[in-house]
C-alpha cells in the first residue's frame, strides 16, 4: 500500500494545541510521514517532544529545515552547519546564483522557488544540475491554493513548464502542502487532482506525494545513521571478533 | 446508438468553523469549477448536488466520470465560503449512490 508523505507542514511551534491539531488532521487525511519546518537553532529536547507527539498520533516525523540564503557562500556555510542536524534540507532559491549552487550541491534535498514566476529559475540548466545531485523540485500547494486570478494562472503556466523540464531530466517532483493551518490541508488524491492543473498526470502526482519524498527520507536517514560509511558501504557489525 | 453517460458520486466532508448551508456550498463549488475551467469546461462536468447535510458537514455530489479529477481539483481549490476559512475533502468516490452510502456514510 502507498504511504503518503507531506514533507512541508508549517505549524506554529509555540502552540502545541495547534501543532497537535495539524498533525492529527494530516493523519486523518491519510499521511503517515510528515515533515515539519523547524528553526535551525531548535533544541534537541523540543525535537524529541515533537517526535513523541507525532508517534502518539501515529505519524512518523521528518525533521526539516528551510534555508533562504542570499548568496551561494551563505548557503554553503549553512549546509556545513546544518546538514547532519536535519533529515531534510530545503533551499528557497531567491536568486539565480543560489539556485545553481543549491542544484549542484548533493547536501540539498529540495529546491523551492518563490511564487513570482519571474523569479523561478528552474530551467534546463538547473534541472541538469539537480538531476546529477539528486535534488528534487518542491511544489508547495498552499501557495497555489491561496493565489487567485492572474497570478495563479501565470504560476500554473510556469509550473507546467517546470514539470515538463523535471520529467525530461529525471528530476523528482515533491508535492507538499506548505500549510500553516489545517484549512490548507487536503487529501493526497485531492492534491494529485489539483496538480493535473499544471499537467502533472495523476500517477505522477501521487508519486510526488509518496515515493519521491519517501526516497529522500530513506536516503537521508541511512546517511545520518552511525553505521553509514559511504554510498553503498555501511557497518553491519561492530566488536572485537569482526 | 448513444452510449450511456457514466457518473461518479462523491462524498464530501466540509471543515469549517461555522455551519455551511446548502446554497452557499453549491455556489462555492460551481464558482470554483467555473473559475478553474471556465464555462466550456464546466459544461462537461455535468455537476449535480444530490444532498447536503449541514449538521454532519457532509455532502454528496454527482459528476461525469470523465470530469472526476476536474471536480476534485475544484473542490480542493475552495479555501473560503462567506469569507470564512473552509476546507473540503473528498472522502470517497463511487459509481452508484447505493455503494457510496454503504462504504462511506
Amino acid at each position: 500500500m502507498r504511504r503518503f508523505v507531506d514533507l512541508h507542514l508549517r505549524p506554529s511551534l509555540g502552540d502545541l494545541n495547534h501543532l497537535e491539531k495539524m498533525i492529527g488532521k494530516s493523519y486523518e487525511l491519510g499521511y503517515r510521514l510528515v515533515g515539519i519546518s523547524l528553526p535551525p537553532d531548535i533544541r534537541q529536547d523540543k525535537v524529541e517532544l515533537l517526535k513523541k507527539i507525532c508517534n502518539d498520533i501515529g505519524v512518523d516525523l521528518v525533521t526539516r529545515v528551510d534555508l533562504t540564503p542570499k548568496k551561494p557562500q551563505e548557503l554553503l556555510r549553512e549546509l556545513r552547519r546544518l546538514r547532519r542536524k536535519f533529515e531534510v534540507i530545503s533551499v528557497m532559491c531567491d536568486s539565480k546564483p543560489v539556485a545553481r549552487q543549491a542544484a549542484k550541491d548533493r547536501r540539498v534535498d529540495l529546491l523551492s522557488f518563490p511564487t513570482d514566476s519571474r523569479r523561478r529559475f528552474f530551467d534546463q540548466a538547473e534541472a541538469e544540475l539537480a538531476s546529477q545531485a539528486l535534488a528534487s523540485l518542491e511544489i508547495s500547494m498552499a501557495l497555489l491554493l491561496s493565489l487567485r486570478g492572474e497570478s495563479r494562472t501565470r504560476l500554473f503556466s510556469r509550473l507546467r513548464r517546470e514539470a515538463e523540464i523535471a520529467e525530461r531530466f529525471n528530476v523528482p517532483i515533491v508535492v507538499s502542502s506548505g500549510a500553516t493551518d489545517e484549512y490548507l490541508l487536503r487529501t493526497p488524491h485531492d492534491y494529485a487532482a489539483f496538480a493535473t492543473l499544471f499537467d502533472l498526470a495523476k500517477p505522477l502526482g501521487l508519486r510526488a506525494l509518496s515515493h519521491n519524498p519517501l526516497d529522500i527520507v530513506k536516503r537521508n536517514r541511512e546517511k545520518l545513521s552511525p553505521n553509514y560509511v559511504a554510498l553503498g558501504v555501511r557497518i553491519i557489525k561492530r566488536g572485537k571478533n569482526c | 446508438m448513444l452510449r450511456r453517460v457514466r457518473q461518479r458520486y462523491l462524498v464530501l466532508r466540509i471543515m469549517s468553523e461555522e455551519t455551511v448551508n446548502k446554497e452557499d456550498l453549491i455556489k462555492a463549488v460551481w464558482n470554483a469549477v467555473l473559475q478553474l475551467y471556465g464555462e466550456y469546461g464546466t459544461s462537461q462536468v455535468n455537476l449535480a448536488t444530490i444532498e447536503v447535510d449541514p449538521e454532519r458537514n457532509c455532502a454528496i455530489l454527482r459528476c461525469s466520470h470523465k470530469a472526476l479529477e476536474m471536480v476534485r481539483a475544484s473542490l480542493a481549490s475552495i479555501t473560503e465560503i462567506n469569507a470564512k476559512p473552509v476546507a473540503i475533502y473528498v472522502l470517497g468516490v463511487s459509481g452508484t449512490l447505493k455503494s457510496l452510502r454503504k462504504k462511506f456514510l
